[in-house]
C-alpha cells in the first residue's frame, strides 16, 4: 500500500492547515471577501477546516461600489448558506465622509482607495489577522509573499524584512496594534484552484462563464460598459460574448472573448492559455512595480 | 493537459546558485519548456531586459520581484515558481547562493523533496557547491539531484563530467545524503533538460525533467512513527453536534487507523481512535501530511500543543535538547540568553545552555573557541526549556524534529534548530 495524496489534496491539507493555524493564533481573524473564485476558495476550505463546527472568523467586503450586480448576488447567498457574519467596508462611504477623495479622469478607479477603507475596517474590528486570497503565482510581487504576512501599525508591508518560513512552523507573535495578512492558498496557481473547484463541484458566480456583454476596448483590454466608466469618444461600445478570469472592481476588471460555459471549458481554456490571468487587470499595469508599492501601503 | 489531474503528486524543490552558473536560464527552460511562462510576462520582461540595455531577455526577472532586487540584479529573497506537467506539479524554492542568504536556502530546503545543485563543468565543485550539499545534508532533503551545466563548452566532454561526479562524491560521503544521481547538461542549448542530448550519447540516464518527473518521493514522509500535534480543538457547540470534540491537525508522522490505541502526552492518558473525520466523511486511515480531525472514545483532557502518539512508540519528552542551529538575525545569537521557542503547535521559553561548535560550512571544520554565532552561522547547542516538548531527531522526523527560535522582543524569527 503506498500513501500519497494527489497534489490538489495536498494543497488543501496545506491550506486547511493555515486556515486552522490563524483560528488557534490570533484572537480576532477576518476573511477578506471580494467575490472572487480566490476568496470563494478560501471560505470553502475554511468550512472544511473546521467542520462540522461554523467557520470561527466574520468575513470583510470592501465594497467599491462599483461591484458587478452578480457579485453581490453571489456573495449574499454564501453567507446564507454558511450562517456566516457579513461585513461591508464601503468605498462610498469614506468618500461621503470626505475621507477619501475620487480619482478623476478615464482611468479613475477606485481599486486603490479600497486600501484606506480596508485599514480603517480592520481597525475599527480591531481584527489581528486578515485572510486573503492572494496567490504567489499570479504576480512577481506576490510570488515573495509569506504565508503569515507581518504588517505594521500603519499596514504596511516590508518585503525586504520579511520572517522566514519553515517547515510547518508559523510565527504569528505580534505587538500590539500590529497585524498580520495570511494567505491560505499561496502555493495555489490558477489552473489548481479550478481544477479543484471543478472536482469538489463548488458553484461560482454567473461572471466567470460565458455571457454576453456590451464592452469597450481600451489599451487592448475589454473593460465592460458600465456607468462607473466614463468612455472617451472615440471608444466604441459593442456585444461580445466574455467572461471575467479574475473580478475585481467593474472599473478595472477587464472581461475576456470566450466561450466557456462550464468549469471544464475553463479549464481547458486556462490550461492553453498564453497569457496571466491579471494581464487584464488594468490596476497592475500603472508601472512595473504596481502591484509591490501598493501592497507596501497595505493593499491585499 | 485534461482536467483529469486529480492523481498529480506535488514535488517540491529547491535551486540555488549564483548569477553565473546558469540557473536563471535553467528555470526559465523548464518553466518555458513546461508552458509555464505566459506571454505577457515574457514580453514584460523582454521590455523591461530592453529598457535596462540588456541584450537578449533576462529570465531572471521573472523571479527576480521585487523593486530592490530588480534595481540590484540580485535575489534577496526565496522566490517561489510553479509549473506542471501532466505527472507532477512542481513548486521550485530559488534561492540566492551567496554566503550571505544561507537563511533563504534554508528556509527553501526545509520543505524540499529535491535539492537541484548546479554546477559550472569548466569550474567543477566550488565553494559554493559544498555550500548547497551541506545545507542539503543538514536539512535532510531527501534526493539531492547534480546537473553539471555548460558542457557545452567543455565540449561535452565525458571525463569532464566524470571528473565533477567523482569531486561531488568525495565531497558528499562526508555528509549524510542518501540518493544522489548526476546529470550532464547545457540549459543554454537545452542539452538533458526536456529533451535527451543528440551530442552526448556517452551518457545513458534521465533527462532534468524526466528525472523530476518519476524520482521516487512516495516514501520521503516518516510512516512508521505516529505523531499527531493537536493544532486546534473543534466544539460546534450546536444542538446536532452537541458533546462533539474534534481534535484537529496535521498527521507529523505514522500511519493511524480507526481503533488505534493511542496516548494523549503530556498527560499520559490513553483512549482509542473513534473515528478520523474530514469534511468529506469518514476516513479509515491518515497519514502525513493530511489534515484531519481525531474524536477519541473517552472524554481526556487535551489541548493545543499535547501530542497524540501511539502507546509503545513515544517521541523523547525532554526539557534538554541538542540542536543544530541556523541563525537568521544580524543580532548575534546569545549564550544563556533567553528565546521563544516554536516547534509542532507548542511554544516554550528556552534558554541557551551552551555553544558546543560553531561549523565551516566549506571545510566542515568544528570551531570550538568561536562562540560567535552571528547571521548565517550554524552551530551546534544545548537548549533548556521552561517545559517539556515531545521531540524526535530530525533525521528520523522533519517536523518533529524541528524548532524555529523567536526573539522575545521583537516577535521576530531569528533561527531555525534541528534536533540530533
Amino acid at each position: 500500500m503506498s500513501y500519497y495524496l494527489s497534489h490538489l489534496k495536498e494543497l488543501e491539507a496545506e491550506s486547511i492547515f493555515i486556515l486552522r493555524e490563524v483560528a488557534a493564533q490570533f484572537e480576532r481573524p477576518v476573511i477578506l471577501f471580494s467575490g472572487g473564485k480566490d476568496s470563494i476558495l478560501v471560505t470553502y476550505l475554511a468550512q472544511k477546516a473546521f467542520y462540522p463546527a461554523r467557520i470561527p472568523f466574520p468575513l470583510l467586503h470592501i465594497d467599491t461600489g462599483h461591484n458587478f450586480d452578480e457579485t453581490i448576488e453571489y456573495r449574499d447567498n454564501l453567507v446564507k448558506q454558511l450562517g456566516a457574519n457579513l461585513l461591508v467596508g464601503s468605498v462610498q462611504s469614506a468618500i461621503d465622509e470626505g475621507a477619501l477623495t475620487e480619482e478623476k479622469g478615464y482611468n479613475a478607479s477606485r481599486n486603490s482607495l479600497q486600501t484606506h477603507v480596508l485599514l480603517d475596517s480592520l481597525e475599527k474590528g480591531k481584527f489581528d489577522a486578515a485572510i486573503g486570497g492572494a496567490r504567489r503565482d499570479e504576480e512577481k510581487a506576490r510570488a515573495k509573499e509569506r504565508f503569515f504576512s507581518h504588517r505594521d501599525e500603519f499596514g504596511q508591508w516590508d518585503p525586504k524584512n520579511q520572517r522566514p518560513e519553515l517547515w510547518n512552523l508559523f510565527n504569528g507573535k505580534k505587538h500590539y496594534g500590529e497585524h498580520f495578512r495570511v494567505f491560505p492558498i499561496s502555493n495555489w496557481t490558477e489552473l489548481d484552484v479550478w481544477q479543484y473547484l471543478a472536482m469538489e463541484n463548488v458553484p461560482l458566480p454567473s461572471l466567470y462563464f460565458a455571457h454576453k456583454r456590451k464592452v469597450f476596448k481600451r489599451d487592448g483590454i475589454l473593460l465592460a460598459d458600465t456607468p462607473y466608466i466614463p468612455k472617451r469618444e472615440d471608444e466604441e461600445v459593442f456585444e461580445a460574448m466574455v467572461r471575467c478570469r479574475t473580478i475585481g472592481d467593474t472599473t478595472c476588471t477587464g472581461v475576456w472573448e470566450s466561450n466557456a460555459t462550464t468549469v471544464n471549458d475553463i479549464i481547458a481554456e486556462v490550461a492553453t492559455t498564453r497569457t496571466t490571468e491579471r494581464g487584464g487587470r488594468a490596476d497592475d499595469k500603472r508601472s512595473e512595480t504596481a502591484m509591490e508599492d501598493r501592497k507596501k501601503h497595505g493593499y491585499f | 493537459m485534461s482536467n483529469n489531474n486529480n492523481q498529480t503528486e506535488l514535488l517540491r524543490f529547491t535551486t540555488a546558485g549564483s548569477v553565473d552558473d546558469g540557473k536563471s536560464t535553467l528555470i526559465g527552460r523548464l518553466l518555458y519548456d513546461s508552458k509555464s511562462i505566459y506571454e505577457d510576462q515574457y514580453e514584460a520582461i523582454k521590455e523591461s531586459s530592453a529598457r535596462r540595455g540588456e541584450e537578449g531577455v533576462n529570465l531572471a526577472l521573472l523571479t527576480d520581484g521585487l523593486k530592490a532586487e530588480r534595481e540590484q540584479g540580485i535575489t534577496i529573497d526565496v522566490a517561489y515558481r510553479y509549473f506542471a506537467t501532466p505527472k507532477r506539479k512542481f513548486i521550485i524554492a530559488d534561492t540566492p547562493g551567496h554566503i550571505q542568504y544561507t537563511r533563504n536556502m534554508v528556509t527553501g530546503a526545509s520543505t524540499a523533496n529535491v535539492a537541484l545543485i548546479l554546477i559550472d563543468a569548466r569550474h567543477g565543485v566550488v565553494e559554493q557547491t559544498r555550500r548547497h550539499a551541506f545545507i542539503a545534508s543538514l536539512l535532510q532533503i531527501p534526493h539531492i539531484v547534480v546537473c553539471i551545466n555548460k558542457m557545452d563548452l567543455v565540449d561535452y566532454s565525458e571525463e569532464s563530467y566524470n571528473q565533477v561526479k567523482t569531486d561531488f562524491t568525495d565531497f558528499a560521503s562526508k555528509l549524510d545524503v542518501k540518493d544522489i544521481d548526476f546529470i550532464p547538461i547545457s540549459a543554454l542549448k537545452g542539452d538533458n533538460v526536456v529533451e535527451k542530448s543528440k551530442v552526448m550519447d556517452w551518457y545513458g540516464g534521465s533527462t532534468l525533467m524526466y528525472y523530476l518527473e518519476n524520482v521516487h518521493i512516495s516514501s520521503d514522509e516518516n510512516f512508521i512513527d505516529c505523531r499527531f500535534p493537536v493544532q486546534y480543538v473543534i466544539r460546534p457547540n450546536t444542538d446536532e453536534f452537541h458533546d462533539y470534540r474534534g481534535y484537529a491537525g496535521r498527521i507529523a508522522g505514522g500511519v493511524f487507523k480507526k481503533g488505534d490505541k493511542v496516548v494523549a502526552l503530556p498527560s499520559g492518558f490513553s483512549s482509542t481512535i473513534k473515528k478520523i473525520n474530514t469534511f468529506d466523511g469518514e476516513v479509515e486511515e491518515a497519514f502525513p501530511p493530511m489534515s484531519v480531525t481525531l474524536l477519541l472514545e473517552n472524554e481526556i483532557d487535551i489541548s493545543r500543543g499535547d501530542m497524540i502518539v501511539r502507546a509503545n512508540n513515544q517521541p523523547e519528552a525532554t526539557q534538554d535538547l541538542e540542536v543544530m542551529v541556523c541563525w537568521f538575525s544580524s543580532k548575534p545569537m546569545q549564550l544563556r540568553g533567553k528565546y521563544t521557542i516554536l516547534h509542532t503547535s507548542q511554544d516554550a521559553r528556552a534558554m541557551v545552555k551552551g555553544i558546543r561548535y560553531k561549523l565551516n560550512i566549506n571545510s566542515l571544520h568544528r570551531d570550538e573557541e568561536d562562540k560567535h554565532i552571528g547571521m548565517n552561522d550554524i552551530a551546534r547547542v544545548t537548549l533548556r526549556t521552561t517545559k517539556p516538548l515531545f521531540v524526535d531527531a530530525y533525521r528520523k522526523n522533519r517536523i518533529s524534529g524541528a524548532l524555529i527560535f523567536v526573539d522575545e522582543a521583537t516577535n521576530e524569527t531569528v533561527g531555525a534548530g534541528m534536533i540530533i
